[in-house]
């Protein structure tokens, strides 16, 4: 069982839901990304999503489009953010999830990446301009080195589609909640509810968390209600980008307390 | 070939929420492909609306100053709105009223696709949001200002490169928010599987009617077909109904920027290497670590950073060739053009006359060149006077 798996089965055991923060690697830089790892992890944070900056990042809003651009000037890029978790390991121990746009592992070659995934640590993958229909190459890679693939559900997915996304993802299953971009407004409702439904009922049970929208600690209260897990991604940037280390800390502590 | 594919190019690369659209637009176009209504509204606005078919000119005067080929335009620049781009623009209009969609929103780098979708969206009584980089929109002032006549809102994109790859991104993600009554109206072969077919088909009455044409004035085939290639329509648009003709060569003009060598160019094939970009696999400008570079042209149109997916299956197949005009070349065929024949052409369809200016001389005088003169150039005065250092 990989080790995200795991940490939802635990989780499931004593009840809990899984509270997963993205932050943008290398914003405003990697020295700064270490420093917000401890924290996350100190705070309580389950699983940890580490986005890779990439120069055209579609499915993102303003906050995260500005903290890929922070990191890229900064020179982080995906070769950077492997060595970067590999050197982090010793000191992070909950599960890391990579989030990065196709390109950067197309260029940098599907099974190269996936191993050298491996050997730094990295726990799961989640690309969200990569579709059932495209995925077919990199997987066997993926399922090689036992790196796990969570693909995004949305509201729009039909059951059809849903059972797709359900099959192919391991670890958990990402459900987006709104028709939208990241950080824009949480809207919860009887699709989201019958979505996540059936991608359990047609996983055998794989853990679904819900992202995109999620902001305040009442709005993860809520979703954590529906899910197994939620992810909090551009109000959580916005917070560390406000560089008070301590408000930071207590912004994270909150959401961890509004997640159960 | 895998569906969606042109070999190892094109597919589907989007956020899943998108996947649900593009399903139901494959469905829609099958479905209008075979529905004679549809394509009998579709050739009729052609006819009367567009003023199909645009006619082929022989180039009289460019033929004898250049002493060699003869020279053929292919007036797209007579189309309604001055360009080819109306072609697919109002034929995918059509598409999303027929869907049921009640908001057209499009991308666009020159302006001339903007121009084209606010034009279909006022005719259909749809509404229209474009979006354009603020850079382009600087060097492109009058068609901001025609879309607005027209009844369109044009948002300003002021991240990234602030040209035509940011608002493909910016339209990507206002399609992703609004995709119930949306229709996100592609202005070239390019983007996720079924876009790069519905625009080829769409512009490819451009190359079905310069057939027609071409028998009729010489009773025979040309031997060189030559237009520019941004995205890819226009270009695909000419060539596609001559694919199979294996004695006619083809040739898509990028832009040469400043020249390759300076790094500040749009030449993808001259360039690049594989990548997948805003929704599909192909050719793209990029760096080691697969972000993607900023492209420089004098042609707003041919500033991107990628290619269609077809254009990268033909090149590796050597059934297309490419080539690159720099912006001096450019410039200079938009002057000749101008001078010689009364025709003042985009400066994209400049780098197609470019290379023709390059071609004709070395061929034989009984040879015969196809030219697609993809769009005019009255949108470009401003900017070509500002390049010369003219104050108007």
């Amino acid at each position: 069982m990989s080790r995200i798996a795991a940490r939802f089965k635990e989780l499931q055991k004593r009840g809990g839901k899984a509270f997963i923060p993205y932050i943008m690697a290398g914003d405003p830089s990697l020295e700064k990304t270490r420093e917000h790892l401890q924290i996350l992890e100190e705070c309580g944070a389950d699983i940890v999503e580490l986005g890779v900056p990439f120069s055209d990042p579609l499915a993102d809003g303003p906050t995260i489009q500005a903290a890929a651009d922070r990191a890229i000037k900064a020179g982080v890029n995906l070769p950077s953010v492997l060595a970067f978790v590999k050197e982090i390991r010793s000191e992070i121990h909950i599960p890391i999830i990579l989030m990065t746009y196709y390109n950067p592992i197309f260029k940098h070659g599907d099974e190269a990446f996936f191993r050298e995934a491996k050997e730094a640590g990295v726990d799961g993958v989640i690309i969200p301009d990569m579709t059932v229909e495209e995925s077919g190459e990199f997987l066997p890679f993926a399922r090689k080195h036992g790196i796990d693939t969570i693909f995004l559900a949305a509201p729009t997915s039909g059951t059809g589609r849903l059972k797709k996304v359900a099959k192919v993802s391991t670890g958990f299953i990402y459900y987006v909640s709104i028709t939208g971009i990241t950080g824009a407004q949480l809207v919860l409702t009887e699709t989201t509810k019958n979505s996540i439904d059936t991608l359990k009922k047609s996983s055998g049970g794989k853990p679904v968390a819900l992202g995109f929208g999620v902001s305040t600690p009442e709005e993860a209260a809520q979703a954590a209600a529906l899910a197994d897990g939620v992810i909090v991604g551009s109000a959580i940037v916005k917070q560390y980008t406000q560089g008070n280390m301590q408000d930071f800390r207590e912004y994270i502590k909150a959401l961890r307390e509004a997640i159960k | 070939m895998k569906k969606g594919h042109f070999g190892e190019y094109g597919g589907q690369y989007v956020p899943e929420t998108l996947m649900p659209a593009l399903i139901e637009l494959e469905k829609a176009y099958n479905t209008a492909k075979r529905d004679k209504n549809f394509q009998a509204g579709f050739r009729s606005l052609c006819e009367h609306y567009i003023g199909r078919p645009t006619p082929l000119y022989f180039a009289k005067r460019l033929t004898e100053h250049l002493g060699g080929a003869k020279i053929y335009l292919k007036r797209e620049d007579l189309a309604h709105t001055g360009s080819h781009k109306i072609n697919n623009s109002l034929g995918q209009a059509l598409l999303a009223k027929q869907m049921g969609k009640t908001r057209l929103i499009a991308e666009t780098g020159a302006g001339q696709h903007g121009v084209a979708t606010a034009t279909g969206a006022a005719l259909l009584g749809l509404s229209c949001v474009i979006y354009m980089g603020s850079v382009d929109m600087k060097r492109q002032a009058l068609n901001v200002f025609r879309m607005r006549l027209l009844g369109a809102e044009v948002r300003e994109v002021k991240i990234g490169s602030r040209t035509l790859k940011d608002a493909i991104n910016e339209a990507l993600r206002d399609w992703t928010t609004n995709v119930g009554n949306t229709h996100y109206v592609l202005g070239t072969v390019f983007g996720p599987h079924p876009f790069p077919e519905i625009v080829r088909d769409f512009q490819s009455i451009i190359g079905r009617e310069a057939r027609k044409q071409i028998m009729k004035a010489e009773g025979r085939l040309p031997d060189y077909l030559i237009a520019c290639v941004g995205g890819g329509s226009n270009s695909m648009g000419l060539f596609h109904d001559f694919l199979k003709e294996e004695n006619i060569k083809m040739t898509g003009v990028e832009a040469g920027g400043k020249g390759i060598e300076s790094g500040r160019h749009a030449s993808r094939f001259a360039g690049g290497s594989i990548g997948v970009f805003q929704g599909t696999k192909s050719y793209l400008l990029q760096s080691d670590v697969g972000n993607v570079l900023e492209t420089y042209s004098v042609s707003a149109g041919l500033d991107y950073a990628s290619v269609g997916p077809e254009h990268a299956f033909m090149r590796d197949l050597g059934r297309i060739e490419y080539t690159y005009a720099i912006d001096d070349e450019a410039l200079a065929a938009f002057e000749t053009l101008s001078r010689l024949e009364g025709i003042i052409p985009a400066l994209e369809s400049s780098h197609a006359v470019a290379h023709c200016i390059k071609l004709a001389p070395t061929l034989p005088k009984d040879s015969i060149i196809v030219v697609n003169l993809s769009g005019r150039g009255d949108k470009d005065v401003q900017e070509v006077a500002r390049i010369k250092g003219i104050e108007l």
